[in-house]
């Protein structure tokens, strides 16, 4: 348990000082969400969104676009540890390697919380509104509850990925060939049920698909699958990579 | 108990038997010291000791702990000093070592004292909270040894201490190591391929090559067994009478004279060298140059694992390691 506290706090020291990273990495969401957002809901009607404004449509998709980048990043800097020797200081510690994965997996999620929370914060001053039937407080809490999930998943993910990956080269391959196709495979910018049948089923098998879901149910009412098989798919996508990550990260030398 | 033992340690990956059965008895405060080429398995042997290697066969014990049944139990009495850097650069001195301390379980009410204390015998307490990507290369080797040190191991690994440090600093290194084993009473085991570094710092030396131990004694014993050090004297006039001088030093091995030369074989040349010239100079004897040849890893090579010795530089020397020395 301390351990595990331990991995956390070290994660969130190194976050906390590369304050100008922080700042920076509010900055791209913001954008994505101010610009397509007005510039869409100005223009288009989208079909499915009924009746609420495509910015409220799209901003559960920035806050899922939040949490799995800081995640899938946060997991990877297993790597740069690896690169720099870190690692070897980690390892060679009476700790087990499956309170490292932990704590870093809680070291990326609570950034991931924090980034979705305060682009959610600073969202509402551009016109989004919450909806939905849970009131701001249900709202938020399912939202975080989401965020948790998905974060521990996607950093256990990054960590799966980093462990198998020799060196920081195999870093931009990743990000373009699987994260991007994941952010843009999740339902985050229109709704899925009206996707022509491929596309629809790369976005049913996206865990992703299902956080951005629940998030908008909170944000806005609208769903396009159950919020039971949302959460499901969240928790067991949870339970999955950080078993994987754990297994995997054991056998890093 | 010893500190540490090994029986028959093996290491092999897939094709190739790095440590091909070791034999190692540490007692409990020795400064050993393992010296061997690059590739001769050193840092191999170390990996297995402290559980981050496993090993094909043979056992190895750190004070009665199995390394692969007991690994968690070695790692937290163990200390380890990496060859490559192993810091975490975006974190402060202080913030490093606390990390450390919390990895190894060290009291919480007793961590602020013990990393003052670290700090201050590497001589860093100024630089605590400075980020160690400021650090020099030498600031960042002390600031590993002195976290090897904070949860105070009984044991503490040193892999190439002074690798790639400057003159200076390698001192100091070697006064910090020295000051640690005296006072703390701490076992020490340190890699290097360093002659004089062994030489210097340790109680006992294993030189290994190929995976095996092949010779492990005092630094003393092994430049002994070489035949010690060799001083050359030009000696243009009255060579005979300043050898016959020379001989009766009880420390002089052996004598020769060659080409107007005096060769003389001795335990430690530098100190000889003093007391023979007082000897010239006693006798009025003109002694316009004089050399001194000390024992080297080569030499100790060449002995203990009978490859070629080298061309001589000077004639008349391979006689001098001839049939009677041993």
């Amino acid at each position: 348990m301390g351990d595990i506290y331990s991995i956390w706090l070290r994660e969130m020291t190194r976050y906390v000082r590369a304050r100008s990273r922080v700042v920076t990495s509010l900055i791209t969401p913001l954008l994505w969400l101010i610009i397509f957002g007005t510039g869409f809901s100005s223009s288009l009607s989208i079909g499915g969104t009924s009746g609420t404004n495509y910015i409220n449509f799209l901003a559960p998709g920035i806050l899922g676009m939040t949490a799995l980048f800081t995640s899938i990043f946060s997991g990877m800097s297993v790597m740069f540890d690896k690169e720099f020797g870190f690692l070897k200081e980690i390892l060679v510690a009476p700790v087990s390697r499956t309170s490292i994965v932990i704590g870093k997996a809680l070291g990326g999620t609570t950034q991931a919380a924090i980034q979705a929370l305060l682009i959610l914060a600073l969202s509402t001053f551009i016109g989004v509104k919450i909806s939905s039937t849970l009131g701001i407080a249900g709202a938020v809490v399912l939202i975080l509850v989401t965020l948790f999930f998905l974060g521990m998943g996607f950093v256990g993910l990054g960590i799966s990925i980093a462990s198998r990956l020799e060196n920081i080269e195999g870093f931009q391959v990743v990000a373009n060939l699987l994260v991007l196709p994941i952010f843009f495979l999740s339902g985050a910018f229109f709704p899925v049920t009206s996707l022509p049948n491929w596309m629809k089923a790369l976005v049913d098998i996206n865990p992703l698909s299902y956080g951005v879901d629940a998030m908008r149910y909170a944000v806005t009412g609208l769903h396009s699958y159950a919020l039971t098989t949302d959460l499901a798919v969240v928790v067991g996508f949870f339970v999955l990579m950080t078993v994987v990550g754990s297994i995997l990260f054991r056998n890093v030398r | 108990m010893k500190a540490i033992e090994t029986k028959d340690l093996v290491k092999r990956f897939e094709d190739v038997e790095a440590v091909k059965g070791i034999n190692l008895e540490i007692e409990e405060g020795e400064l050993f010291g393992l010296l061997g080429p690059n590739g001769a398995g050193k840092t191999t042997t170390i990996s297995m000791l402290c559980t981050i290697t496993k090993p094909t066969s043979g056992s190895a014990t750190v004070f009665g702990h199995d390394v692969k049944k007991e690994s968690s139990t070695v790692r937290g009495m163990i200390g380890i000093v990496f060859q490559e850097p192993s810091l975490d650069d975006n974190l402060t001195g202080k913030e490093n070592l606390d990390f450390h301390g919390r990895l190894y379980k060290v009291p919480r009410n007793e961590i602020a004292e013990r990393i003052s204390d670290v700090l201050e015998l590497v001589e860093l307490a100024d630089k605590a909270n400075v980020i160690v990507k400021k650090y020099s290369g030498g600031m960042k080797r002390r600031l590993e040894i002195a976290r090897g040190l904070l949860h105070h191991p009984r044991v503490l690994f040193l892999d190439e201490p002074t690798l790639g440090l400057d003159p200076q600093t390698r001192l100091h290194i070697w006064e910090y190591i020295e000051k640690l084993n005296r006072e703390k009473k701490i076992t020490m085991i340190l890699t290097t391929h360093y002659m004089d570094e062994a030489d210097k710092l340790c109680d006992r030396i294993a030189i290994i090559d190929h995976g095996k131990i092949v010779a492990m004694d005092t630094p003393e014993n092994l430049k002994h067994d070489v035949g010690g050090d060799v001083v050359i004297m030009t000696v243009p006039n009255g060579s005979e009478q300043l050898k016959t001088k020379l001989e009766q030093l009880e420390f002089v091995k052996s004598t020769q004279l060659v080409d107007g030369t005096l060769r003389l074989s001795v335990d430690k040349g530098e100190t000889a060298i003093p007391i023979f010239m007082d000897v010239a100079r006693e006798e009025g004897i003109a002694v316009p140059s004089i050399a001194l040849h000390e024992p080297t890893l080569e030499d100790i090579f060449i002995k203990y694992t009978g490859r070629e010795i080298r061309a001589q530089e000077a004639s008349g020397f391979a006689g001098f390691h001839g049939p009677g020395r041993r």
